[in-house]
């Protein structure tokens, strides 16, 4: 096995609210070598957004985040000074994020969203950044790149937009790209463009991709590990085809049953038919 | 044979007014469709966004006029446009809605919420009312305790619940259900799809499901309409339709859903280990 790009050891954030504190994650470990895609799979309130939040610097400040060892490729993401963080993060490790449409800035066209990180982190002059930009909407499959350089968020479609956050965060050649729902507000046939495009540029660029996912069928088309959470806590890890083949948690098998897909009989199982709602570890 | 929902050539046209930048023009959202539903089954339309699917649903929920093609409920011919409906017949459509947590009005307490169609369409004495709310509110599995309590203090499957519960309360012979588990967690689907199933056969109500999950579908539909830019492109019963999808549009649909078999997974991680050998 590769040395991992990232690794998280007993990670656990907490938040400060009005009825006091509340954990979302609690002991989480991850690691990710370099060329995998790693899924990591929850339903609400399971964590999978926060820890890598985290890892990202996102979070609010009423969150605190405390872990074992938070590394990435050998610098320690815990204590980075200022400077250190805006040199890995947006770099090294990107992220696009559920709402494609809201992620981008409306008031700005998206050529010039994109150009502001290239000539940010690659020190490209305007004409390089333009011609490089073309070259990025080109790569990610949008349809007359050099015109739709100049194009508001609002313009496109909710596809059209992932696919400029896609090209915006492959623009660095990043190590790490992290997909936080990445196609939950995407029709099925988009879904799928986005998701073959996420895993081609995966295998051409050689990132690692953690993708964030509550679907079940994103996970068995797109991982090759799997790391499955609930309430802030590890159920289980496997590689994709054990996960589905022979899944150990039972919280694993109920989810993989709740499938309407893998219905037998007029019934769905819940969750609940293989151990109460509550009392999960 | 009686049918409950009779649909024949259903369109609707939105007028959109010209301006600075346009001329006005019509669009036409639903171009014809037609369809027949029995008591006690299952319509599921399915479509991606733009198809039309929420706006015929809105035609069959009585919520909007159409603007050609006739409406049969229960036999009855409807057009809204033409007749107030009598709440005689507003009670025999009902609609429950994607989003439980903007259906519900967060002031309302739940008891209320259930009590209010009762209050609308019917003379029934406050007493009766509050038992028939109270009876409701456990058939959806909820607790006696969750009368008096506001939305907000409930789970998004909870709150579907009490939406489902609402659109019961006035005995309705068709159900319109427009993506009412796609905003859940994949347990609460199960529990909500149950819930469904259960409801139906108990009831003997006719659904017509707007969905865009095909594994959704597949599950709980008897006969499905798939829609695309406003023209049902196939149409037939779930077995016919999954077993052998004539139209490219349902095959595309088909080729994006992901699959979670087993052997499919299998063949990806193979693919992508010698790929990754080889680089």
């Amino acid at each position: 096995m590769q040395d991992a790009i990232l690794t998280i050891r007993n990670l656990t954030v907490t938040f400060a609210t009005a009825t006091g504190s509340f954990t979302a994650v609690d002991g989480i470990d991850v690691r990710v070598s370099p060329r995998e895609v790693l899924a990591i799979v929850g339903e609400s309130g399971s964590g999978k957004s926060v820890s890598m939040l985290a890892v990202m610097g996102l979070l609010p400040e009423t969150a605190t985040v405390t872990a074992d060892e938070m590394v990435f490729d050998g610098h320690d993401l815990l204590r980075l000074t200022p400077a250190e963080r805006r040199q890995l993060i947006g770099r090294e490790i990107t992220m696009i994020f559920q709402e494609p449409i809201a992620s981008l800035n409306p008031s700005f066209t998206v050529g010039f969203q994109i150009e502001e990180v290239l000539r940010l982190h690659m020190g490209l002059g305007r004409a390089a950044a333009r011609a490089r930009a073309i070259e990025l909407f080109e790569a990610v499959g949008i349809p007359d790149p050099a015109a739709k350089i100049h194009a508001y968020p609002h313009q496109m479609s909710g596809g059209q937009c992932q696919r400029v956050m896609i090209a915006i965060a492959i623009a660095t050649n990043p190590r790490l790209l992290i997909a936080d729902e990445p196609t939950t507000a995407l029709d099925v046939t988009i879904q799928k463009q986005i998701l073959d495009l996420l895993t081609a540029l995966q295998e051409s660029h050689g990132m690692a991709l953690i993708l964030i996912t509550h679907d079940i069928g994103v996970v068995a088309e797109t991982a090759d590990r799997v790391v499955v959470q609930y309430k802030g806590h590890k159920m289980e890890e496997a590689d994709v085809l054990s996960l589905f083949e022979a899944p150990q948690h039972p919280y694993t098998r109920a989810l993989l049953s709740a499938l309407p897909e893998n219905a037998t009989g007029d019934r769905l199982p819940t969750v609940s038919d293989f151990f109460g709602a509550e009392g999960v570890r | 044979m009686s049918y409950v929902l009779e649909g024949e050539g259903l369109t609707q046209d939105y007028h959109i007014p010209g301006g600075l930048f346009g001329k006005a023009r019509v669009l036409r959202a639903v171009k014809g469709a037609s369809f027949r539903l029995e008591k006690g089954r299952t319509l599921a339309i399915v479509g991606e966004s733009g198809s039309g699917k929420s706006t015929l649903a809105r035609i069959i929920a009585l919520i909007d006029r159409q603007s050609g093609g006739t409406l049969k409920i229960t036999g009855e011919t409807v057009d809204i446009g033409r007749h107030r409906p009598k709440p005689s017949l507003r009670s025999k459509v009902q609609m429950v809605f994607q989003n439980p947590y903007g259906s519900l009005n967060p002031r309302q307490k739940v008891g209320d919420v259930l009590m209010e169609p009762l209050l609308l369409n019917t003379d029934l004495p406050a007493p009766e009312r509050r038992a028939r709310a109270e009876a409701m509110l456990a058939k959806v599995g909820l607790a006696p305790e969750h009368f008096n309590r506001y939305p907000h203090m409930f789970s998004g499957g909870q709150r579907q619940r009490i939406a489902i519960a609402r659109a019961l309360m006035l005995n309705p012979a068709l159900l319109v259900l427009d993506e009412p588990v796609s905003a859940l967690d994949l347990s609460v689907q199960a529990q909500v799809l149950n819930l469904l199933a259960d409801l139906q056969q108990e009831f003997g109500l006719t659904y017509v499901f707007i969905s865009h999950d095909l594994s959704v579908v597949r599950y709980i539909a008897d006969e499905v309409m798939v829609m695309n830019k406003g023209e049902v492109v196939e149409q037939g019963s779930r077995e016919a339709v999954f077993a052998d999808p004539q139209h490219a549009y349902t095959r595309q649909l088909f080729a994006a859903t992901p699959i979670t078999d087993v052997e499919a997974i299998r063949a990806r991680v193979a693919r992508r280990k010698a790929l990754l050998a080889g680089a």
